[in-house]
């Protein structure tokens, strides 16, 4: 069989301009082979690129004292957490496979990030998820009026759901990491286009460190996994394109199919190769398999390498040189042996039933060789290959929705009639609901360390001896693996989209904001931040001017809170039929806890604690009252518009501090911010989110008095989302104290009420409303679990 | 005590237990490739959970065919004491050393989640220690743990007192309610006619520490340790 | 050669994965749909030779791994 000839349209379908192609062609001096072309159009689509993206990129803060590997150097970013100690973490976005394949989209997701992660010389210890679908349930308003199309269009958001969720039960499960957190999202934009945004993080001790180099000339080259077949063939160069019919349909040989067995027996042995100093570089393959690991290997090494694919194990007959190398086969990594180890690997791999193969060797050339049958099937330099795609400066423009969302005033929207009644929908709103029904499918607590699980503000880690990776001799001689106590880290994820596609840049301020509000609310103070952009085509004027406002506030924001990004991901092109989704930029937060002592949760514990607002409860600057974008006019009044609240990152890192002084005073038991749903939603889910076991929950009562506080409108005052608000709980006598020390650390604070009671009950200037506690847990917990019954 | 806690290729909770017997409990614990043929000096064999062989063709089928398995038969045939916790009690049940079997959880769902259990029985070596009527908290987290057994055998295990542990709600009721997997008589945990071997479906592994949210765990391995 | 295995859950085995299935399929709407069981399929590729041998060769198989026979049932074709 022979390759096919180089046409323009070939170029074409390969998703390469003709610019790029030229560019191609010079790098070479030639005309490339096929395989060539395929190997270019991987490397150069965006997914491996960022030729889109890279400029924006370059702006974010990648620095601080704490940083030992940085943005860009590798697979994934590392800091320190001190005691010799470090954390390594990543997000990756797999939104087009899970897409056309729910199940398996989101469990190679996984695979893929978890690989990042081990890749890097780190055990990965826990792994969160950011999701988005379409709606799974009509709004209060839409439920009479529902069409068969968009009945059948829910059933489908929620069979995507389901999907997903099952999928990354089923590789998190079964790879034995828990689990621990993330969010859930359900919003129109995402209809036909749903974000899987997957998270992990792993941990090692400083001398760990491994690196995705080729180094040392003449080191043979290894690859360890199971056997190539055809999975997943242009996987990266689908991810570049719009998802219509047409490319779903294509692309449905295009899933690939995970083994999360296979990838743990692959991670333990990895890890234990390592640990013999064996290793001279070691990358995962990825997206773009064998191309990606090779070619990016050589690159960062400076050095070049030669393949042989005859011996690249492989499970479907009479593959192709362009197929061996494009393949996104799963659970495979590239290894650079030092010359005189191999023993190692064959030891190790067999110990493990583990196939693997020399395919390879370093070679001082500086380009990517690749013999197939006897002959050259391609030569390329490694460094133009990996690092001088094409890059991009597109057209930005303001897009004309924004100067409506501008102009939106409260003028036009009723008072509320029905706050009880408002507050139970906007509980059981999807988006707001407590997610157990995703949480209880994944194990969160295997690996003994998920001290705050799934349910709070944050999640909460404390790493112990075994999470280190295996220790080599000389490590584990001189006893630097020996823990002095233990280290404690939260990890939030969050991105208010509705925010970012309203006002990119306060949007995307507020997603870091609100991370490190959560992180505070739990102790912990900011490390660094792994950021997963989701946007549409980047082509379209409006859709990059979202992405580069976005970037400039998320910048500023990572600046502010001294939480530089460590790495992560861009994923373009999210854009079906029906338009592009929301800017999404989603934010993944860890920071670092000091003692046990300080972790703390969101709900309320004992009668006749206080309960107290730090913060600022109205913003009276903000013209909308924080009801710009907020649950409360999408819920209730089926709007998205209007701007949303505004972010001042001096106010929040004031309250971040104070709330975290006052934690580890000892005086706080509770604290929750205010997001969507505003102060009702807080106030509520910090009465009903404790649970002590199955159909076992704790819930109790409030009661609020709001009597004292200038009540424009009553909906802004229960469901405002300004920011910078914390809602907190202390024991009776300790509340005065609270109040005064917040006063001295610069924080606006009032007592808003005392735990206790079955009901929470508000009083707001003359009325009083009241709701069953049981009520309101009922809706919260069971929204999801009735709408996926069905 | 030295214990001997089994590790199969894909087993995920064997640095759990190793973690609570030698850093909580202060005992000697060492993980155990699957591919030995001997115990040691073990007094004790702990056969933890995760997914051994990827639960490949059912959960525990493979692993029990290990070489180490055998000397586990051997071991319990002597009277050795020999724990299966979650995939360990799946892999005991398809060796043969505990009647019954694991199948899907009626939800068809995964499931993780805390839960509280009765202990019917002080009369093993895996239930002396935990006080009279206490009812027990501790995580459940599988996909496959809902008991199955013939009547014969159900009406044997109670016969005999063997099983060990039931899902209960708060108030110590075996309702459906209670029940997180759809197993018969809401069974979580049962041990041999000779009371040396058992298992149970929820990890006391990962309650042994206040830190992550409860210490009833504890009181099983204390049951084994007491003399 | 090839064996054809089909293994199912035993009548007595409550089957939630069969009893979902059923439902679904009545809710979409499929006539004189009765009760559904959901097993496993294999296909064992042999080397050739007597198909007798095999025949005791797979039997064993199954009874000693491929099934639980607390809770399964199986059958087998050799072709």
């Amino acid at each position: 069989m022979s390759d096919p000839a180089i046409t323009p349209q070939l170029v074409q379908k390969h998703n390469l301009t003709p610019e790029e192609y030229e560019k191609l062609k010079g790098i070479l001096g030639r005309e490339p082979s096929y395989t060539e072309l395929g190997i270019f159009s991987v490397m150069w689509s965006e997914h491996c690129s960022y030729k889109n993206s890279r400029p924006l990129l370059k702006t974010f803060p990648t620095r601080s004292s704490k940083i030992l590997v940085g943005a860009g150097e590798e697979n994934a970013g590392i800091i320190d957490i001190g005691g010799g100690l470090a954390i390594a973490f990543k997000i990756e976005s797999h939104n087009h496979p899970s897409a056309v394949e729910p199940f398996q989209g989101a469990a190679t997701g996984v695979g893929g990030i978890i690989r990042d992660i081990f890749t890097m010389g780190a055990r990965p210890i826990c792994s969160m998820d950011s999701l988005r679908f379409g709606p799974i349930t009509p709004l209060p308003h839409e439920a009479s009026t529902l069409t068969p199309e968009r009945r059948q269009a829910m059933a489908n958001n929620r069979r995507l759901f389901s999907g997903v969720v099952a999928g990354i039960a089923h590789y998190g499960n079964c790879f034995g990491i828990p689990t621990v957190g993330g969010e859930v999202y359900f919003d129109r934009s995402y209809e036909g286009n749903p974000l899987v945004n997957a998270f992990c993080l792993g941990v090692l001790r400083h001398e760990q460190i491994a690196r995705g180099r080729a180094s040392g000339v003449g080191n043979p080259v290894f690859y360890v996994g199971p056997a190539t077949g055809r999975d997943g063939l242009a996987g990266a160069a689908f991810a570049s394109q719009d998802l219509t019919d047409e490319s779903a349909e294509q692309q449905r040989g295009a899933v690939q199919v995970g083994d999360p067995f296979m990838e743990k027996l692959v991670c333990e042995a990895c890890l234990e190769l390592l640990a013999t100093g064996a290793v001279a570089g070691i990358q995962d393959m990825g997206a773009a398999g064998l191309t990606c690991s090779t070619c990016e290997t050589a690159s960062r090494a400076g050095t070049g390498i030669e393949i042989e694919l005859d011996k690249v194990p492989q499970r479907a007959p009479n593959m192709t040189s362009y197929e061996i190398m494009l393949s996104e086969s799963q659970e495979r990594m590239l290894i650079i042996v030092k010359k005189g180890r191999e023993e190692e690997v064959k030891r190790i791999f067999d110990k493990w039933d583990l196939p693997w193969a020399e395919i390879g060797q370093v070679t001082d050339t500086g380009r990517m060789v690749v013999r197939h049958g006897g002959k050259v099937v391609a030569d390329i330099p490694a460094r133009k290959l990996a690092d001088e795609s094409p890059i991009y400066q597109r057209e930005s423009r303001e897009p004309a929705y924004i100067a409506e969302v501008r102009k939106f005033t409260l003028a036009g929207v009723p008072e509320m009639t029905d706050p009880v009644g408002a507050l139970k929908h906007l509980l059981a709103w999807p988006t707001i609901a407590s997610k157990n029904w995703v949480y209880r499918q994944y194990d969160h607590m295997v690996r003994d360390g998920t001290a705050l699980a799934p349910g709070s503000d944050a999640t909460v880690l404390r790493i112990k001896e075994d999470a280190l990776p295996v220790l080599s001799a000389e490590l584990a001689a001189s006893g630097a693996g020996k823990f002095e106590g233990e280290r404690y880290i939260a990890l939030a994820v969050d991105c208010n989209a509705a925010y970012v596609y309203l006002d990119p840049y306060e949007g995307s301020k507020i997603a870091v904001a609100e991370a490190a509000r959560n992180l505070a609310c739990t102790g912990a103070t900011p490390l660094g931040v792994t950021d997963n952009l989701n946007f549409g085509n980047p082509l379209k004027p409006d859709i990059f001017w979202q992405l580069k406002e976005s970037v400039r506030g998320l910048g500023e924001a990572c600046r502010a809170f001294n939480a530089p990004v460590t790495g992560g991901n861009v994923s373009l092109y999210n854009q079906s039929p029906d338009g592009p989704i929301d800017p999404t930029p989603t934010v993944a937060m860890v920071g670092a806890i000091e003692k046990p002592e300080h972790i703390t949760a969101q709900w309320f514990h004992t009668e006749g604690d206080a309960i107290l607002l730090l913060g600022e409860p109205v913003d009276s600057k903000d013209p909308l009252l924080g009801l710009g974008g907020s649950a409360y006019l999408h819920v209730m009044h089926g709007l998205k518009t209007g701007t949303p609240p505004r972010c001042d990152l001096e106010i929040e890192k004031e309250l971040h501090l104070a709330l975290r002084a006052l934690i580890c005073s000892g005086s706080i038991k509770s604290a929750h911010d205010c997001s969507e749903g505003g102060l009702a939603a807080a106030i509520a889910e910090s009465c009903i989110s404790r649970q002590e076991a199955r159909e076992t929950p704790r819930p109790i009562g409030a009661t609020i008095d709001l009597s004292g506080l200038e009540a424009r409108r009553l909906d802004a005052l229960l469901f405002g989302e300004s920011q910078a608000r914390v809602v907190i709980s202390t024991a009776r006598n300790d509340a005065v104290k609270v109040l005064e020390r917040a006063k001295l650390l610069g924080v606006p604070a009032m007592r808003l009420g005392t735990v206790g009671g079955a009901d929470l009950i508000i009083k707001s200037a003359g009325a009083e409303y009241k709701w069953p506690i049981m009520d309101l847990y009922k809706a919260w917990w069971n929204a999801i679990p009735d709408a996926m019954r069905d | 005590m030295n214990f001997a806690v089994l590790q199969f290729p894909g087993s995920n909770c064997d640095q759990d237990v190793v973690h609570v017997l030698k850093n909580v409990l202060g005992h000697s614990a060492r993980l155990l490739w699957h591919k030995e043929n001997s115990l040691g000096d073990a007094d004790a064999v702990i056969v933890p959970g995760g997914f051994s062989y990827g639960d490949y063709l059912r959960t525990g089928a493979i692993a029990r065919f290990s070489p180490v398995m055998a000397a586990v038969t051997e071991f319990a045939a002597k009277g050795g004491l020999v724990l299966g916790i979650c995939n360990g009690f799946q892999i005991l049940c398809e060796a043969g050393l505990l009647p019954g079997a694991l199948i899907r959880n009626r939800s068809l769902q995964f499931r993780c989640e805390n839960v509280y259990l009765k202990t019917l029985t002080r009369n093993s070596p895996f239930t002396r220690s935990v006080p009279e009527d206490k009812l027990i908290r501790i995580p459940v987290a599988h996909g496959e743990g809902c008991y199955f057994a013939d009547a014969a055998t159900i009406s044997g295990l109670k016969a005999n007192s063997q099983i060990l542990w039931q899902y209960v709600n708060a108030e110590g009721q075996a309702t459906e309610m209670a029940n997180p997997n759809g197993s018969i008589e809401n069974i979580a945990g049962v041990c041999n006619r000779a009371r040396n071997v058992a298992g149970l479906m929820p990890h006391p592994e990962r309650a042994s520490e206040s830190i992550l949210g409860g210490v009833d765990g504890r009181l099983i391995f204390q049951s084994i340790l007491e003399k | 050669m090839k064996a054809k295995i089909v293994i199912l859950p035993k009548k007595a085995v409550l089957d939630p994965q069969g009893k979902t299935v059923q439902g679904a399929l009545k809710h979409m709407g499929f006539e004189g749909i009765g009760s559904v069981h959901v097993g496993k399929y294999l296909e064992i590729e042999l080397e050739n030779g007597d198909p007798e041998k095999a025949r005791q060769v797979i039997d064993q198989a199954c009874h000693k791994i491929l099934s639980n026979p607390v809770i399964e049932d199986y059958r087998f074709v050799i072709e």
